[in-house]
């Protein structure tokens, strides 16, 4: 197909744009994120109803996915118990790096109302959370903006970090 | 700090290497199509599933624990957060248990108030249902306009009470709330047009070829194993027993409007659709003749039982008996009288018990959560032998399940 | 100092004030032949079965049976008496009072339109016989028994913990039991996922919700004002929406004022 070949230089071919590599990663990292599709309790609802019709989350690039292997951020939605607590870890070691995680709702971000025997208190106490949604359940523009907040959190760090285990509890 | 991949996968003795052509999936309990955290061991003989082994727990918060750490109006939000897809519904049965167990009878305008929340959380569940249960199956575009008119129930949802998901709508006694201004108007905006996104939603699946194959003599339910697992609502009525306990045991109003309760003979899934979308009908219906019967109603939300409700909030920040009551009621809680009952009302997903003993003290003795899909849950160990792994989501999508009020 | 003593019988929160001289009302209890259908069932199984006390309670008739004839009084119920539909089952604890717990089944017949409740007592380690094969419904309501109070069932086909992890220690939901849980479910998933040796790296659960930090001012995110972990509240407004310097590669920006908005559905 080398006959094929399009020179970009020439007039009329697509525009060169001039970036630092770490800004440009950063730009595709953010706006591509995709979250793993990984509903615990309430939350979990308002999560599809973020990604449905009227909220409509794919303006952020967002594209559920199903295997935590092609997910960079997970979002743990709802309560969180002492007996999923192992199967959470496992979801979350199998991410690939870089990966993000939000806790959605007060159960996550603490046990919430459930303080109890069989509730986690608290997902941090698990993984490492990069952003905390408070609510009960969480509105779908929480949702929203807390993604917005991570894009934001995202395009702050360095491409070339080293990844560097993060803070628990 | 931490050891990644510390964690060794955990089986329970599963043997996944076998002689013959059996293989063991085991599915969830995250898994997409899974409605939530169900872990379901099965057991294929090629592509059919000879054993199914449900695992279930994932979610359980002790609600029957805390319920017994609680006074009674403490624990109304926690039901929220049993059926989460239609939260009126659990805070209804909760509500009219402790009712019947104090003897207490509420005004006429807090009943409507009820049936045209509890009739419009039908329709909100039911869309929900249509929405993930097409999903699964495969129709992406019926979960988008299914979610498009849900979110206009919780839109009037959320105009009365506040919020959109956990509702905490009803209270011991009556409603918190009058309807607000133009709340009215919205609903009969909201039921002319559904019967319309109704049509639609069947001209695209009634005749569709892939929904008709997926679901037709799928899931099969006999009227013996339903009564036999204790099957209850669509599940029930799908296998052609006509029980709907709003009618044959009507509470509120339900003896004073005209609905009917639709019943499919075929047993099969694509029946129990077909009676979803006919039962989101008879909500319309039921709400139709609510709106008339709003404005004849006296303007009292709330019963007026100084021992075991507060009054209303007017009355608590003008009278200072009132006040005095308000705060040992909250404080201390309300003593019902020594009994049990047991209270099923027709939730959106089938049968919702609340089994309370009370001693006399604020705080139940022992609560009990009867919930309609912990037995189709349970069920599932048997509908889904013999049918092929394919199938297994679509059964589970059309059983209607919510975790929330499996594992309490 | 002596530490004050509690009862561990029942650990179940109690009211921080009672009148001494209140007695609880008590929810009246009707003669069983007050109710035509309810008297003629009565009449079946105390033909058959020693029955020790029967009356109707809020419309429902309550049959207290010796636990050694529940098959047989579920079997007769179904089979004689048509209640098709075991909706509920389940037992109450009683042990610090009697060492006994209070088994019932909820039965509801469709065809009488009638809701009836058995129940028995039994002792802590007796054994009581289970009834899923005559109503399945029984299976996983069995399970859950022997999970969250330690009834133990004999005759049940995958009798098995149902909701806690297999590897759960002791019965959440007898009053023995702490609504918090003991020290077995308080590290229950820091010793599974991590390790005993991490206890002390992540420190005990935080379970006062009265608590109040200092710290929680600068900690919790003002909103709009959001900041990074433990930094001093900034005043400055975070800003959302995303734009590069100068424009970014192919992307148009949006302008808020060309976006339209829609108000009315219909």
């Amino acid at each position: 197909m080398a006959q094929h070949k399009i020179n970009y230089l020439q007039e009329a071919g697509l525009p060169v744009a001039l970036t630092t590599v770490d800004k440009l990663v950063q730009w595709g990292r953010s706006n591509s994120l995709w979250p793993l599709t990984y509903g615990l309790a309430c939350c979990a609802i308002e999560m599809m109803a973020t990604g449905a019709s009227r909220y409509d989350f794919d303006r952020f690039g967002t594209i559920f996915r199903a295997s935590p292997r092609q997910a960079d951020v997970i979002v743990i939605a709802g309560t969180l118990t002492k007996k999923h607590a192992p199967f959470m870890r496992r979801l979350y070691d199998q991410m690939p790096d870089p990966k993000w995680v939000i806790s959605m709702g007060s159960c996550a971000n603490t046990g919430g109302m459930f303080n109890t025997y069989a509730t986690v208190q608290g997902a941090d106490r698990i993984v490492p959370v990069d952003i905390y949604l408070p609510g009960c359940a969480p509105r779908p523009e929480t949702l929203q903006y807390a993604l917005m907040l991570l894009q934001k959190k995202i395009r702050t760090e360095k491409a070339s970090r080293r990844l560097e285990p993060k803070r628990l509890v | 700090m931490q050891k990644v991949n510390r964690l060794k996968p955990f089986f329970e003795n599963v043997v996944f290497e076998r002689e013959d052509n059996h293989m063991i999936v085991n599915f969830g309990p995250q898994h997409p199509s899974s409605h939530g955290q169900l872990r379901l061991i099965l057991e294929l003989d090629g592509e059919k599933v000879s054993k199914a082994t449900p695992d279930i727990g994932y979610l359980h918060r002790g609600m029957e624990k805390m319920a017994e750490n609680m006074i009674y109006n403490e624990f109304l939000p926690t039901t929220d957060r049993m059926d989460y897809i239609a939260a009126s519904a659990n805070n209804y049965g909760f509500a009219l248990a402790v009712e019947t167990l104090i003897g207490l009878e509420v005004p006429r305008r807090a009943k409507v108030i009820r049936m045209m929340l509890l009739e419009l959380n039908r329709i909100s569940s039911h869309l929900f249902w249509l929405a993930t249960h097409a999903l699964d199956v495969g129709a992406m575009t019926i979960f988008l306009y299914a979610f498009r008119e849900r979110e206009y129930t919780l839109d009037l949802i959320e105009d009365y009470c506040g919020a959109r998901l956990t509702h905490s709508s009803v209270r011991i006694g009556g409603v918190p709330l009058d309807l607000p201004k133009g709340w009215i108007e919205g609903l009969n905006k909201f039921i002319n047009h559904l019967p319309i996104d109704i049509a639609d939603y069947e001209g695209l699946l009634d005749q569709n070829r892939i929904w008709k194959m997926r679901l037709e003599d799928v899931g099969v339910v006999t009227p013996e194993q339903a009564q036999s697992w204790g099957c209850s609502g669509p599940m029930l009525r799908g296998s052609g027993i006509a029980w709907d306990i709003r009618k044959e045991e009507p509470y509120e109003l339900y003896d004073e409007v005209e609905f009917d309760v639709p019943v499919s003979t075929t047993c099969d899934s694509y029946g129990r659709y077909k009676l979803h979308m006919e039962e989101m009908r008879q909500s319309v219906r039921i709400l139709k003749q609510l709106i008339p019967m709003y404005a004849q109603t006296s303007p009292e939300i709330i019963a007026h039982a100084p021992q075991y409700i507060s009054a209303p909030k007017e009355q608590i920040m003008t009278q200072n008996y009132s006040l005095m009551q308000h705060f040992v009621l909250v404080t201390q809680g309300m003593r019902p009288p020594v009994g049990e009952v047991y209270v099923a009302t027709e939730s959106p997903k089938g049968e919702l018990g609340f089994y309370i003993n009370s001693q006399g003290d604020p705080y139940p003795y022992r609560l009990k959560l009867r919930t309609p899909s912990f037995f189709h849950t349970a069920f599932l160990q048997e509908l889904l032998v013999g049918e092929y792994l394919a199938d297994v989501v679509a059964i589970i999508g059309n059983a209607n399940i919510v975790f929330g009020e499996i594992d309490r | 100092m002596m530490r004050s003593y509690s009862d561990k019988q029942n650990v179940q929160k109690k009211p921080y004030y009672s009148d001494r001289f209140w007695v609880a009302p008590q929810i009246s209890k009707e003669a069983a032949k007050s109710d035509a259908i309810f008297a003629s069932d009565l009449a079946v199984l105390k033909a058959k079965f020693e029955i020790k006390e029967a009356y109707i309670q809020k419309g429902q008739l309550v049959v207290y049976i010796d636990p050694k004839d529940n098959v047989s009084v579920l079997q007769t119920l179904r089979d004689e008496l048509s209640y098709n539909f075991l909706s509920e089952h389940s037992a109450i604890d009683w042990l610090a009072k009697s060492g006994e717990f209070e088994i019932f089944y909820q039965l509801l017949s469709t065809s009488k339109r009638k809701r009836l409740r058995i129940k028995c007592f039994i002792k802590e380690k007796e054994i009581l016989k289970s009834v899923t094969d005559l109503y399945n419904s029984a299976n996983w309501a069995e399970r859950e028994m022997y999970d969250m109070f330690g009834v133990i069932i004999s005759g049940h086909p995958y009798m098995k913990r149902l909701l806690m992890p297999d590897d759960w220690y002791d019965h959440p939901l007898r009053k023995t039991y702490p609504l918090h849980g003991d020290e077995v479910a308080q590290w229950y998933e820091i010793d599974k996922i991590f390790g005993k040796e991490y206890r002390d790296i992540i420190g005990p659960e935080e379970r006062d919700s009265a608590r109040v930090d200092v710290n929680d001012t600068y900690r919790f995110a003002h909103i709009n004002h959001e900041v990074p972990f433990g930094a001093e509240p900034s005043s400055e407004k975070t800003v959302t929406d995303y734009q590069e310097e100068g424009g970014v590669f192919i992307v148009k920006k949006l302008k808020k004022e060309d976006a339209k908005i829609v108000k009315e559905r219909y």
